[in-house]
Formats: structure tokens, sequence, C-alpha cells
């Protein structure tokens, strides 16, 4: 009987934990690691393929801004990627709705209602906007804020433009 | 003597308010996960999916688990994003998934023109019942599938139209 009774005490606290984890990291945020070199040097300045998990970064993402989806130019946002929705993509917005946008490959684009334009900081190795065009906002699934690990990299995600684009 | 009495006293009464508050808080969480991984229930309204759907509104059951598995299929009732205000969910029918070539009335109150293309990788096509007035995939173009949110299951008011959809 002592036995039942502590599994299922187990299983209990178990499932609570996993509830409340799940609700925090929908609702207000979650710490997540940073795959690939697409946006290096804001993450994984030296990716080795050797060592990878050792040098990932992790950031945290906050969902709050979900709740209006408002969003300024240079923000790292999260973002299930438009042609496979399981896979989660780290990108720098850097075009919103009405803004227009010139690429070697779409020539002067306007950004629709509703979407935004998204880039990585490593543009030689980045699968981003310029490929698959504008992103419905409705994808990003959260705001970068803050590195925490390795620990000499904590801090804060800046928000910025980079140069290389053009704008009109 | 009087001061440690009233301060155990003190003590028992916050043991018992933050286990209340604990309890409430769970069962919000539980709420939350409920509400956004089984099912829910969604008030839907407007034109553009007469006549499954009523004009004045209606309450769905929406089940979340099968877009986050991948498995929606053409003819499935959807909850979707809108693709040009995030804010917003619309009720449309998927007619064809990634792959697919899918033939359609350009502007159907007008002319008789149509169009056949083919649903890119990732995309899913939608439409509304009512082709006179819906702005769906016609207008906005294949929309990818991470903005699915639920697939309807079951009408559950008004009462005489009770039923899976």
């Amino acid at each position: 009987m002592g036995t039942v009774n502590f599994l299922w005490n187990l299983t209990k606290n178990y499932i609570t934990f996993g509830l409340i984890g799940l609700t925090v990291s929908d609702r207000y945020a979650s710490i997540v690691p940073v795959g690939g070199i697409s946006m290096s040097p804001t993450f994984n300045p030296h990716d080795d393929s050797s060592k990878r998990s050792l040098t990932r970064d992790f950031v945290v993402v906050e969902k709050l801004c979900l709740e209006k989806y408002k969003f300024s130019l240079g923000d790292v946002v999260v973002f299930s990627s438009p042609t496979n929705h399981k896979e989660k993509n780290i990108k720098r917005i850097t075009a919103l709705p009405g803004d227009l946008v010139s690429t070697p490959h779409y020539d002067a684009v306007v950004i629709p209602e509703g979407h935004c334009w998204v880039e990585g900081d490593n543009q030689a190795w980045s699968l981003d906007s310029r490929s698959f065009g504008p992103i419905p906002l409705g994808l990003v699934r959260g705001r970068v804020t803050h590195i925490v690990w390795p620990p000499h990299r904590v801090g804060k995600v800046e928000r910025m433009t980079p140069k290389s684009l053009t704008h009109f | 003597m009087r001061v440690l009495q009233y301060l155990s006293q003190w003590k028992s009464k916050a043991k018992d308010g933050i286990q209340q508050s604990l309890r409430i808080a769970k069962f919000l969480c539980l709420l939350h996960v409920t509400n956004n991984y089984i099912v829910s229930p969604v008030m839907v309204y407007g034109p553009s999916m007469l006549p499954t759907l009523n004009l004045t509104g209606d309450v769905l059951l929406v089940e979340h688990l099968s877009p986050l598995l991948g498995k929606v299929v053409p003819g499935d009732v959807v909850l979707v994003k809108s693709p040009d205000n995030p804010r917003k969910t619309v009720t449309k029918r998927i007619l064809g998934m990634e792959g697919d070539s899918v033939t359609f009335l350009t502007d159907p109150s007008r002319s008789d023109r149509y169009r056949t293309l083919k649903v890119p990788k990732g995309h899913v096509w939608i439409q509304g019942d009512n082709i006179y007035a819906s702005k769906d995939s016609r207008q906005l173009g294949p929309i990818p599938c991470g903005l699915i949110l639920g697939k309807v299951l079951y009408r559950v008011w008004p009462p005489e139209g009770l039923g899976s959809l």
C-alpha cells in the first residue's frame, strides 16, 4: 500500500510540475538552445561542429509580446518555419508592414499587412525571408531578450538594424 | 504569551492562504494546458463559412492535437490565425495540402475565370464554404501550416445544430 501511495504522489508531482512548466513557458518565458550559425556573431560566434553542444548559446525567449504582436525593427524573434511548422528558427526582424525591401532575388517588395521580413545576422549562411519571402506575424513564437549560457556571454540581446540592407 | 499566540495564529492563516492560492494557480495551469493542447470552446461568426456555420455565431469545440502532430487532411474545418492580422482567428476549410494542385475561381461573383496552382511545401490551401464572401487563400495565397491553431470537432451551440461537422 505504501509503495502505491508513494508512486501516486510522485506521478502527481511530476504532472503538476509539467503543467506549471508548460504554462509558464507558453505564456511568459522559456529558455531554448540556439542551433546553427545563421545568427552569428550575435549567437554562436565560434561554432565548431566538433564541440557544438558545449559552445551552443542558450537564450531567454519572452512570450508576453504575443498578446499584442507589437514588434520593433531589429527585434530578434523565434518563429516556426513557413516550410516546416515543426521547426523553429531564430532571426532578426528587418522590416515591418508597409516597409520596402530590396534584395538580389526579389526586386523591391512592400511588406503586406500583418507580415514581417526576417533575416539572419550572418547573411552568407542564413535561410530567411530572402528565400521564402515575408512571413505572417502569426508564426512568431516569442522574442529573444537575453543570452544566459555560456557564462562569459551572458547579457542582453541588442536591438539593431543591419546596415548591409537597403531601406528606402 | 499573547503575542506568541497571535503569531502562531497568523502563521497558520498565512499557510492556508498560500496553499489556497497554490491550488488556484495549479487549476489555472491545467486550464491553460487543456485549452491550448487538447480542446477548447471557440465562438465564431461571420458569413464566410455559410451554410456550414451560421452567420450569427456558433460555439465550436476545437481540438488542438492534430495540427501539432500534422494530422489535418483536406476537408477538415480548421481554426487559423489570420495571416494579415495575427490577433484575429478565422475558420476555414482545408482544400489542399502541400504538393496538391488546386483550381479556384478568382472572382466568382464577376467572372468564370479560374486559376490552377500548386501548394508549396509546408503550406495548405484554405477556403471558406461561401466563396462569395470569404477572404481566404484565393486572395492571401497558401498559408503556412504553423498558422493552424486547431481542428473543429463539434458544434455545441445552437442546440439544433449540435453534432459533428
